[in-house]
């Protein structure tokens, strides 16, 4: 069994939270005690039903807005999966938390209202989920119920979101009608929509392929942390210890070290009491190198026969996550991976209207703006392009007047 | 386990020492909180696999509100002489006998609350930066919100508005002066995942997991253990019972379950089956439906 992380992307008016709720209730997901205190709760719909976006209003601000301001995590399995949701709300104010929901999901679910079909906000959405590079999407369109179950309206907006699609490069699209407030092919298939010969939404996140992307990319092991105990026993023991980035490591394999340039070979990797011939992308562990060079935290060990980029300058893609504007003559920390070095904004090349996906030159860049900068790095980074490595391809920018987290940063090319 | 995919309690684990391992590079003067329950022992096996053969970059803690369960006290002395780690302990009752909080009274008395200030003058003494503990997103709404490197300001408050973003596994760590960070690894596990990892593993917990005779009595429709920590009275009717917990706190506001699963693979069966959740059996969740948001407002773990 393996995990699938998952997003959604949709606004409260969409029946967002009233999905997820649906996903957790009809999977058996919400215990007695939960299920106790959602009844005892104020919030019921029309009809007197339970309300089941409440489910995923975590925060109290949110339960007396009715609205989701931050990312919550919800949790739960069934015999084929487990799954992880990031619920993320939609609003174009909270852009910020949609980028950092959607950073680590491999799925997106897109809402529409099939009342409404293909508006701003779903370009938006969609604009977001090809910038952080989510491979899979499916575009649930809700509400089946309130437009009679209706095949033609289901019809002409999904030959609208193709032509989005398109346009955002987006390849794999799966386009599901459902009704969360109903439950038609949330959970089980609908029984008003015979026309309809796919699979309910659980169904298909069950058996959707997920195959690490990182794994087939090049090798990358950044070093956390250095473990060297130093008694008598362990006098020349040094391991260096991190997270598989990307890739495969081998022992034997001739590797890199950078920024330094030093090369050598794999001489062992442990995990814990075992020893491994191999490390995949995902996997925690222990390296030995054959030869003794000073490697510490923030260096990177990488496959010699395809090195990253090593620049200082970078142009990337910026989302800006703070109340306080970009100031393009402060210096920032950039932290990527377990590296932290001095960084500035070079210069803006321009930033995308995430509702029409035009670009214009710009001047200033503001909380929850997004567009492409040029950024100059104290320190080289060595990094790939974030389309072919999402993690060796991706940063933060933080201010070091505050130390709150103010960018994401997604790597589009090296500037020599 | 697919080629290219990791299985999933092979993936928490790889997550949750990559978190731990940036704990130890990013921190000066980490800690790990650990409270004798399952969760936490989850974190000191996940530490070794983190750090061995070397030395832990981290003292452990407890914050011993002096009605704990002997067996997890003996549990805790047992497993620190066995990793060979330091232990520091932060005790309720000196911060009692200092005058710096003042015990409750009444039949609901507990010193859940007061642990709290126990573990702020803790994190102070030793200027901990950062505090690393077992809290899980699934246990609570509240939690399904924490990030996972949460920035704690000088009075140990955590303001849900104010969280940084987390994206990708990238952790920002760096405060200003007299903060500190609380640090979730197993945020991304369940009561369920913790379970199957502790079998899988191989782990040894504290008896009080398992079913076993003992008297309870009946307090606001849950089983509690009868103890001179509880302030009882003639209505209290003490029952001796099979009974097992789910969590491990204090002896005051930690609730039995009736259970005769005495063996890992009958907890597990039992927790799939069961329709409570972990927390359900915490008295103090149970003031309102915000009570673990202002608890942890205030500085709880």
């Amino acid at each position: 069994m393996n995990i699938l992380k998952f997003f959604t992307a949709g606004s409260v008016d969409d029946g967002k939270s009233t999905l997820i709720g649906r996903l957790l209730y009809d999977t058996d997901s919400i215990l007695a005690d939960q299920l106790e205190a959602l009844q005892n709760s104020n919030r019921k719909n029309d009809d007197g039903t339970i309300d089941l976006a409440i489910l995923t209003d975590g925060l109290r601000a949110e339960r007396e807005q009715g609205i989701t301001i931050d990312v919550a995590y919800k949790y739960f399995q069934t015999e084929k999966r487990k799954f992880i949701i990031a619920d993320t709300p939609g609003h174009i104010q909270y852009t910020r938390n949609m980028v950092t929901g959607a950073s680590t999901a491999n799925l997106a679910i897109i809402l529409i209202d099939a009342r409404n079909g293909v508006v701003e906000q779903t370009i938006r959405h969609s604009y977001l989920v090809s910038l952080l590079g989510i491979k899979h999407i499916v575009v649930c369109i809700n509400k089946m119920d309130m437009v009679d179950y209706s095949e033609t309206v289901f019809d002409a907006i999904t030959n609208k979101y193709k032509i989005l699609a398109k346009q955002l490069n987006l390849e794999d699209v799966t386009y599901i009608p459902v009704s969360a407030l109903k439950g038609d092919n949330i959970v089980q298939p609908s029984a008003n929509m015979h026309w309809y010969e796919g699979e309910s939404l659980l169904h298909f996140l069950e058996k959707v392929d997920t195959d690490h992307q990182e794994t087939l990319a090049q090798a990358r092991f950044p070093v956390q942390w250095v473990i060297r105990p130093q008694t008598d026993e362990l006098h020349d023991y040094r391991g260096y210890a991190g997270r598989v980035l990307s890739g495969t490591f081998k022992v034997n394999d001739k590797i890199t070290v950078l920024p330094s340039g030093a090369s050598s070979s794999i001489s062992k990797i442990e995990f814990f009491d075992n020893e491994l011939k191999e490390a995949i992308a995902g996997q925690s562990v222990t390296i030995h190198l054959k030869d003794n060079i000073d490697i510490s935290r923030g260096d990177s060990i990488v496959n010699s026969s395809a090195l990253p980029h090593d620049t200082k300058l970078i142009e990337a893609d910026l989302c800006w996550m703070d109340s306080r504007a970009l100031d393009t003559s402060l210096v920032y920390l950039i932290q990527h991976n377990s590296k932290t070095t001095k960084c500035k904004i070079d210069e803006i090349l321009h930033k995308v209207d995430i509702n029409t996906l035009e670009k214009h030159s710009a001047e200033e860049f503001k909380l929850n703006d997004i567009g492409r900068v040029i950024l100059k790095t104290a320190e080289a980074l060595s990094f790939d392009i974030y389309n072919e490595n999402r993690t060796n391809g991706s940063a933060i920018l933080v201010d070091s007047r505050t130390n709150l987290t103010v960018g994401a940063l997604m790597f589009r090319a090296a500037v020599e | 386990m697919s080629r290219y995919n990791l299985d999933y309690l092979d993936e928490l684990e790889a997550e949750a020492i990559h978190i731990l391992r940036e704990v130890a590079g990013q921190f000066e003067k980490p800690a790990l909180l650990f409270s004798g329950g399952k969760d936490s022992i989850t974190l000191v096996r996940l530490a070794e696999k983190a750090f061995r053969p070397g030395k832990f970059p981290f003292p452990l803690v407890h914050i011993d509100t002096g009605h704990n369960f002997q067996e997890t006290i003996d549990y805790r002395d047992k497993m620190v002489a066995r990793i060979g780690e330091k232990l520091i302990v932060g005790s309720v009752q000196k911060s009692i006998d200092e005058g710096k909080v003042i015990e409750q009274t009444g039949k609901n008395a507990s010193r859940n609350a007061l642990q709290t200030v126990t573990l702020l003058d803790t994190i102070l003494e030793n200027k901990f930066d950062a505090c690393i503990g077992g809290a899980r997103r699934d246990e609570e709404k509240a939690r399904a919100k924490e990030r996972i490197f949460s920035v704690r300001d000088e009075f140990g408050q955590w303001d849900p508005k104010r969280q940084r973003p987390e994206l990708w596994n990238i952790y920002n760590g760096k405060i200003h002066k007299g903060e500190n960070v609380r640090v979730f690894p197993i945020s991304n596990w369940t009561e369920l995942d913790v379970w199957n990892y502790i079998r899988r593993e191989n782990i040894e917990l504290p008896s009080i997991y398992f079913a076993h005779q003992r008297d309870c009595i009946t307090r606001n429709g849950q089983l509690m253990a009868a103890s001179p920590f509880l302030n009882m009275d003639e209505e209290d009717i003490v029952e001796n019972k099979k009974v097992r917990f789910r969590t491990v706190g204090d002896m005051s506001c930690t609730a039995a379950v009736e259970s005769d699963a005495d063996l890992i693979d009958d907890i597990i069966q039992e927790i799939s089956d069961s329709k409570i959740s972990e927390r359900g059996a915490r008295m103090d969740d149970k003031v309102s439906e915000a009570a673990m948001e202002d608890r942890k407002k205030g500085g709880y773990f």
